[in-house]
């Protein structure tokens, strides 16, 4: 079904309702190599007129990929909750929008009203919205998760502590993990994306992270970042799995591509719950996702990239999981080119990923081939956090490495603490107390290591 | 310059376990200005890699003087009109122009089909391709020689993505494609080469039909170890007829190089 607008002389018509989300989408280079985007800016203004006067109602008959050839669309479709979807069932993207924005609308209106929200509603309000009103309506919701610990109650902020090593060496690893924690990094998880797939390397790894959260008592979890089956295989084998690791993205044909379905999601799902490892909750679940991606697995059927990344989400929220981060500047320029389409992706996951309920961080990164430095990433991060974001990276100095970008350092956390005074994880909060890391207005300790630290630690030069 | 306000790290010491940049102390809670100078100069590094051109005529010249028993070698361009280009448009950089594709099918040799193409690209790095490919070059030469392969003339490529090398492959008739790459580079490793090896290559050849050896580099993988595991890819795959998925890598290997001790772990028995 086509749709139009009249802009003065112009009159403009969209084929279906993917052109009509990919030309509404604000400017990106992904959409362009896909060969999608609006040719001109007024047409993409164009595209956003009509955006604003179709029916949210619409997007729950009018599919961009068909019902029979996908099953996140399949997913979408039968798990989408009508009662809690009354409330809007009656608004245009457009009023939408305004709903979203007004007073009325408060946390716990957004926490019923996401069962009831379809990623393609939710992608197309977002691209009727300025960062500010991304900003605003995400730092509404509150979406809190437990494993060991208590992750993303309002006025909290996490980190993962990543700390890769291009050889997968343990004395390596160990030492960027004893940096961060001295730097207060860690609640949200410490996970290490593997250089090697091999099995037995990740189950060595996993042995060290349990390693080390018990030395340390450290209420956290680990994660190893391999592939599903192979978590799988390891827990069957008996190895220390915390939660299960994949990255997924927005179309079945691109999961595929990724080697992984809803099937194989569910049973690593269930196999990791029945491990009870958790000890405040059983979010056992870890997904990465990233603009572009179902593009680059060639796998897009011509949607536009920000509508994908929000399908992945409802991939995601099928499974509870403990943490989504969308990893927003890894895929490189030719998906977001700049610091500016950076800044407005990462802004835009996060609060999509939130209206759905999801608990969302974001791996605030650039590749050294991004039109991108450090002061873009300051500013999302910045922006990020003050939209209520649930986690992002924290590794040494913002140098990955081993995956060879660069991610938020353990500074850029203290830095946003500091600024916007937000602790972390309660439970992790309380053990960094106890260990004298951090103090209770949370400043970081100075001088000698602290006991717990230098009864574990045996370094050179020091008694 | 005097470090007055810097917070030192007691856990310097580490930092003899990993390049990673650990232990750098703090001002406040934000980075000392040394270290925020030494970073602003590594991504500065970086993006040079990117951004300045590979001079392939030169390494031509550099190649055939090594090389002086060799045919000489042959540049190529891939689609894609300059950098910018190149970065936003990757099919543009994983295609060769008609024009120069029939010009290399006339090199192709059907009497005496050639085994292997080797390709040299700039890829992300021209930093990564002007330090190690001509060293590399002299390790796996020689290698391919002992094994009596054929090779086509060398290729030197420019604005080229991986996937290049399958149209060049393809058109010279080669078994077997090798493409030393310049990888995307890291901010403490903006000169990485990788080589991509790819069986039967041609236009609609996938990634997971590639070998991949990544890292080559100081601080990396040496050439020795490069050229090994090169060796043994390429000559398996010319045994077996496939590249990819279904050719093993050496990851049990390096899983065996690691170290798997922790010596600042005191005994938690």
């Amino acid at each position: 079904m086509p749709f139009s607008v009249n802009l003065g002389h112009q009159h403009y018509v969209f084929g279906d309702l993917k052109t009509l989300l990919a030309k509404a989408t604000p400017a990106r280079s992904g959409d362009v190599l896909a060969g999608i985007a609006a040719s001109s800016s007024e047409e993409r203004v164009a595209a956003q007129y009509a955006l604003a006067d179709l029916p949210l109602r619409h997007f729950l008959n009018d599919l961009v990929i068909p019902y029979e050839d996908d099953e996140v669309t399949r997913l979408i479709i039968d798990s989408h909750d009508s009662q809690a979807f009354a409330p809007v069932s009656q608004l245009s993207v457009g009023e939408f929008r305004d709903y979203l924005l007004s007073d009325a609308t408060t946390t716990e209106s957004l926490r019923q009203l996401a069962p009831g929200l379809t990623p393609e509603m939710v992608a197309a309000v977002s691209k009727l919205m300025r960062v500010q009103d991304l900003i605003l309506v995400a730092k509404k919701c509150e979406v809190v998760t437990r494993f060991r610990n208590t992750l993303g109650l309002a006025n909290h902020f996490s980190t993962r502590l990543q700390p890769n090593h291009p050889t997968d060496d343990a004395a390596g690893i160990a030492a960027s993990i004893v940096d961060g924690l001295l730097y207060a990094s860690g609640d949200a998880v410490i996970g290490i994306n593997p250089a090697s797939d091999n099995t037995q390397t990740v189950s060595r790894l996993l042995y060290l992270l349990e390693d080390v959260i018990t030395r340390f008592d450290i209420p956290t979890q680990s994660c190893v970042l391999t592939h599903v089956t192979t978590t799988l295989e390891l827990i069957n084998q008996g190895a220390p799995v915390d939660l299960v690791f994949q990255s997924i993205t927005g179309t079945e044909a691109a999961n595929n591509s990724f080697g992984v379905n809803l099937s194989i999601l569910a049973e690593a799902h269930a196999a990791a719950q029945s491990l009870q490892r958790g000890t405040v909750g059983n979010n056992v679940m870890y997904f990465e996702t990233g603009q572009g991606s179902a593009l680059s697995a060639n796998a897009h059927h011509g949607v536009d990239q920000q509508t994908l990344e929000t399908r992945a989400y409802a991939v995601a929220r099928a499974f509870s999981p403990l943490l989504v981060n969308t990893v927003v500047g890894f895929i490189g320029p030719e998906y977001l080119y700049n610091g500016k389409q950076i800044i407005r992706a990462g802004l835009e996951d996060h609060f999509c990923g939130k209206l759905l309920g999801l608990p969302m961080g974001c791996d605030i990164c650039y590749t050294n081939h991004a039109e991108a430095d450090q002061d873009d990433m300051d500013m999302l991060l910045t922006q990020f956090v003050a939209a209520g974001g649930n986690f992002i990276m924290g590794i040494p100095g913002a140098d990955d490495i081993m995956l060879n970008y660069q991610t938020t350092s353990f500074h850029d956390a203290l830095y946003i603490r500091r600024l916007l005074n937000l602790p972390p994880a309660p439970e992790f909060f309380q053990w960094l107390q106890s260990s004298n890391i951090m103090d209770s207005q949370g400043a970081l300790f100075s001088g000698e290591l602290p006991a717990r630290f230098a009864q574990a630690l045996s370094l050179k030069g020091q008694a | 310059m005097k470090e007055l306000n810097t917070q030192r790290d007691v856990w310097q010491v580490l930092r003899e376990y990993t390049p990673a940049r650990i232990a750098q102390g703090r001002v406040g809670v934000s980075l000392p200005t040394r270290a925020n100078l030494l970073f602003q100069l590594d991504h500065a590094r970086a993006r040079d890699a990117v951004h300045c051109p590979f001079n392939a005529a030169q390494f031509a010249r550099d190649y055939r003087a090594k090389f002086s028993a060799e045919q000489a070698a042959l540049i190529l361009q891939s689609e894609a009109a300059d950098r910018a280009q190149y970065l936003q448009r990757p099919d543009l950089g994983r295609r060769l122009a008609d024009a120069q594709w029939h010009k290399l099918r006339q090199t192709a040799n059907d009497a005496q089909p050639f085994d292997i193409a080797i390709v040299v690209a700039d890829g992300l790095s021209s930093a990564a391709v002007e330090h190690h490919a001509l060293a590399l070059l002299e390790f796996i030469v020689p290698a391919m020689h002992a094994q009596n392969l054929r090779l086509a003339p060398l290729s030197i490529a420019t604005q080229a993505r991986v996937a290049l090398g399958d149209d060049i492959g393809e058109a010279l008739k080669a078994r077997l494609v090798v493409v030393l790459i310049g990888e995307r580079p890291g901010l403490s490793s903006p000169d990485s080469l990788g080589a991509y090896i790819t069986y039967a290559p041609q236009r609609a050849c996938t990634d997971a039909q590639r070998n991949c050896i990544s890292n080559i580099r100081n601080g990396g993988l040496s050439y020795q170890q490069a050229c090994d595991t090169a060796m043994y890819l390429i000559t398996t795959a010319l045994k077996k007829s496939l590249t990819g998925v279904g050719l093993k890598d050496e990851s049990v290997l390096l899983e065996g190089q690691t170290t798997k001790h922790i010596p600042f772990f005191r005994s938690s028995k």
